[in-house]
């Protein structure tokens, strides 16, 4: 290579040179579960394809003949051990526990408000919020379920199924009334929670949760909805048993208030006789809502059968009143999801 | 002369469908294009017309005909419906009848197609949203990944029995942990045992009744014990009849089965077992030969022993940190 070009080149391969592979974060510090970044290839970095090339033949060489050496040492290790008098096969050296590889929960973007165990601010801000009085047990909740205007066969279905899981709900039709209207009349009757299941070429597609007394409201885009038949269960099935609740994996602040809106719909206090289990679990900002039947068959086993409908929600805004007042979180996709790394629940 | 040439020639406001005739004209009473409706074929004309919800009465006069600018005469009509009748009615005394007629007609009905407006403002109107297909699509993919990434009935199982664990189902459940464990370990020492008697065994070939007997007696007492750590309390717990779980391990087990154990805990099965040993003893101690029972009892004891697991073996379970193995992510 004339030596021109050579000059620039240098400086990469005196990187590689070193024989670790080059990598774009700083390798791991103590843990040893600490996820590793997947390796950039040997020839990295090196703009010359003739160089790259060989360098990737001299890395794959090595690498063979490492393989090869190692199964040596093996085979010379074992003879040795059968040597000695040894029966079965030898010792193995404890493999360094392997290091998990990244995922996208594992790179995601570190949240300024991610929720500490033992935060004593947000511990007053739960105790002094809206739903502190459902955490308080001070009341039942009773939700009004409705949908918009037309309702079909399946998004009817779908709402019959959620007025068997939500103890202490009672569906209305809505003929056309304005929601802040059902806001009034529904505080009136002492309703505590309104959800509206909104329907979208007969599927049900929104979800509305608006908590009464001047609470939050939050507008959720409901994904494959799945009713009882569609898992091929009966909703004979579902008793009528309190059920329990579980919030999985929210993680912000904002998906804490979440979390304690949708907890904030069932009874405070399950019957644990019942076995039954509802879950909203967060994942990318996807809460997948399922509804489980549950059996311990030992202590560290559990049997889950799944009853009831299935459907999933991203959050699309939250806002301070009852479908009234100030946005506290609207997603806004050109600013928020431009990286694929940023989540927010 | 007007309308031979409007009608027959071209008229701009014409427009013609199969069946009918319409007259485009703004000014038109009717709408359709006939020699009495024809705002260009009469001079003399009235109609009622609309705007921003006020109506008016336009009226138009030979004498004015000339002065095209001024040509139409707009008086205000009354909002309330009855006394904007009685103004047509006064304005149009000496007109034909036709033109009252029709001009009350159009009177009506645009006053309730403006009602109809108004009552369909008060009510809910539906947003109409475009369909982002691309977008859309996208968030389906995602959602999919993420369901996968998510493993939710792992999660679920996990979440309860952490509960299960911190005592939420204090007085529901009891799993008695500590004789659990002890059992265990003795199953796994005596698993060990066995595997290191079966290597002696199969070395040796003659073997004596009285060894047999012996080591079946050991076996019997082993599972007494157990049985007697086992079984726990049920007294408080609700019976019930459970159909197949489909997530299960216990692909082997019958419904039967699954039942029994809800409902009488290792109690039956301890007792099913029991029988079945006595039995087995009394067949083994009866008949001569050795090696063919010793491994038929082999055969039948040892699955039974770890009949409390799901499958066939004993499992010792280890706490192990945890290692995922989470799906690898090409990192583009």
């Amino acid at each position: 290579m004339p030596k021109g070009v050579g000059r620039w080149l240098n400086d990469v391969e005196e990187e590689g040179e070193e024989g670790e592979p080059v990598e774009t974060k700083p390798s791991e510090d103590d843990e040893e579960m600490d996820p590793i970044f997947p390796v950039m290839g040997p020839g990295y970095g090196i703009k010359n394809k003739f160089l790259k090339r060989k360098k990737f033949k001299e890395a794959k060489v090595a690498k063979m003949q490492a393989k090869i050496e190692k199964a040596r040492e093996r085979f010379r290790e074992k003879k040795a051990w059968r040597k000695a008098g040894n029966t079965g096969p030898p010792p193995t050296v404890k493999k360094e526990p392997t290091k998990l590889p990244h995922t996208i929960e594992s790179l995601r973007e570190p949240d300024l408000t991610y929720v500490e165990k033992d935060d004593d601010e947000l511990a007053f801000e739960e105790a002094t919020d809206k739903y502190a009085k459902y955490y308080e047990k001070a009341y039942e909740p009773k939700v009004l379920i409705t949908s918009s205007y037309k309702l079909t066969g399946r998004t009817m279905a779908f709402i019959s199924e959620l007025r068997l899981i939500i103890p202490n709900s009672e569906f209305f039709f809505r003929r056309g009334t304005t929601v802040k209207k059902m806001v009034l009349k529904a505080v009136d009757r002492g309703f505590t929670d309104i959800l509206v299941i909104n329907e979208d070429r007969r599927w049900p597609n929104g979800f509305l949760l608006i908590h009464l007394p001047d609470g939050p409201a939050a507008y959720f885009r409901l994904t494959n909805p799945r009713i009882c038949k569609d898992i091929r269960r009966t909703r004979s099935e579902i008793t009528s048993h309190r059920p329990e609740v579980i919030l999985n994996n929210f993680k912000t602040r904002l998906g804490q208030m979440i979390a304690r809106m949708l907890g904030a719909l069932f009874h405070y206090e399950p019957e644990f006789k019942g076995r039954r289990v509802c879950t909203f679990h967060n994942q990318r900002d996807f809460i997948f809502f399922r509804h489980h039947r549950y059996e311990f068959e030992s202590s560290k086993r559990v049997n889950l059968r799944e009853l009831g409908p299935r459907f999933t929600l991203r959050l699309q805004w939250l806002q301070d009143g009852a479908f009234d007042g100030d946005y506290e979180w609207v997603l806004k996709r050109h600013e928020m999801e431009s990286s694929r790394r940023r989540f927010h629940l | 002369i007007t309308w031979g040439i409007v009608n027959k020639v071209f008229c701009s406001f014409k427009f013609q469908t199969k069946g009918q005739k319409f007259c485009r004209n703004e000014f038109n009473l009717t709408g359709l294009c006939t020699r009495s409706s024809c705002p260009l074929a009469n001079t003399q004309y009235a109609t009622v017309r609309e705007e921003n919800g006020v109506l008016y009465l336009y009226m138009r006069t030979a004498e004015r005909a000339f002065f095209p600018a001024k040509a139409w005469e707009k008086v205000r009509l009354s909002n309330n419906f009855v006394k904007a009748l009685q103004q047509i009615d006064e304005n149009l005394v000496f007109w034909k009848k036709y033109f009252r007629q029709k001009c009350r007609q159009r009177l009506l009905k645009i006053t309730q197609y403006l009602n109809r407006m108004r009552k369909l403002e008060l009510r809910q109107k539906t947003k109409l949203v475009t369909i982002r297909r691309k977008i859309d699509r996208r968030y389906l993919r995602r959602e999919n990944k993420a369901f996968i990434a998510a493993r939710i009935d792992n999660a679920i199982e996990k979440q309860l029995l952490q509960r299960l664990k911190d005592g939420t189902y204090e007085r529901i459940y009891n799993f008695p942990q500590e004789a659990f464990d002890v059992r265990m370990e003795e199953e796994d020492e005596e698993e060990e045992s066995e595997v290191e008697e079966e290597e002696s065994e199969k070395e040796e070939e003659v073997e004596t009744d009285e060894d047999v007997e012996r080591e079946l007696e050991r076996e019997y007492l082993k599972e007494r014990n157990q049985e007697e750590a086992n079984s726990y309390d049920d007294s408080e717990e609700e019976r019930e009849f459970v159909a197949d779980f489909e997530e299960s391990e216990d692909e082997d087990m019958d419904i039967e089965d699954a039942a029994q154990r809800l409902q009488d805990g290792t109690e039956s099965s301890d007792v099913h077992e029991d029988s079945d040993d006595e039995s087995d003893m009394e067949d083994g101690l009866s008949s001569s030969s050795t090696k063919k029972i010793r491994t038929h009892k082999r055969a039948k004891i040892s699955p039974k022993v770890t009949k409390k697991r799901a499958k066939a073996h004993v499992e010792v379970e280890y706490e192990t940190p945890e290692v995922e193995t989470a799906k690898v992510k090409v990192f583009s």
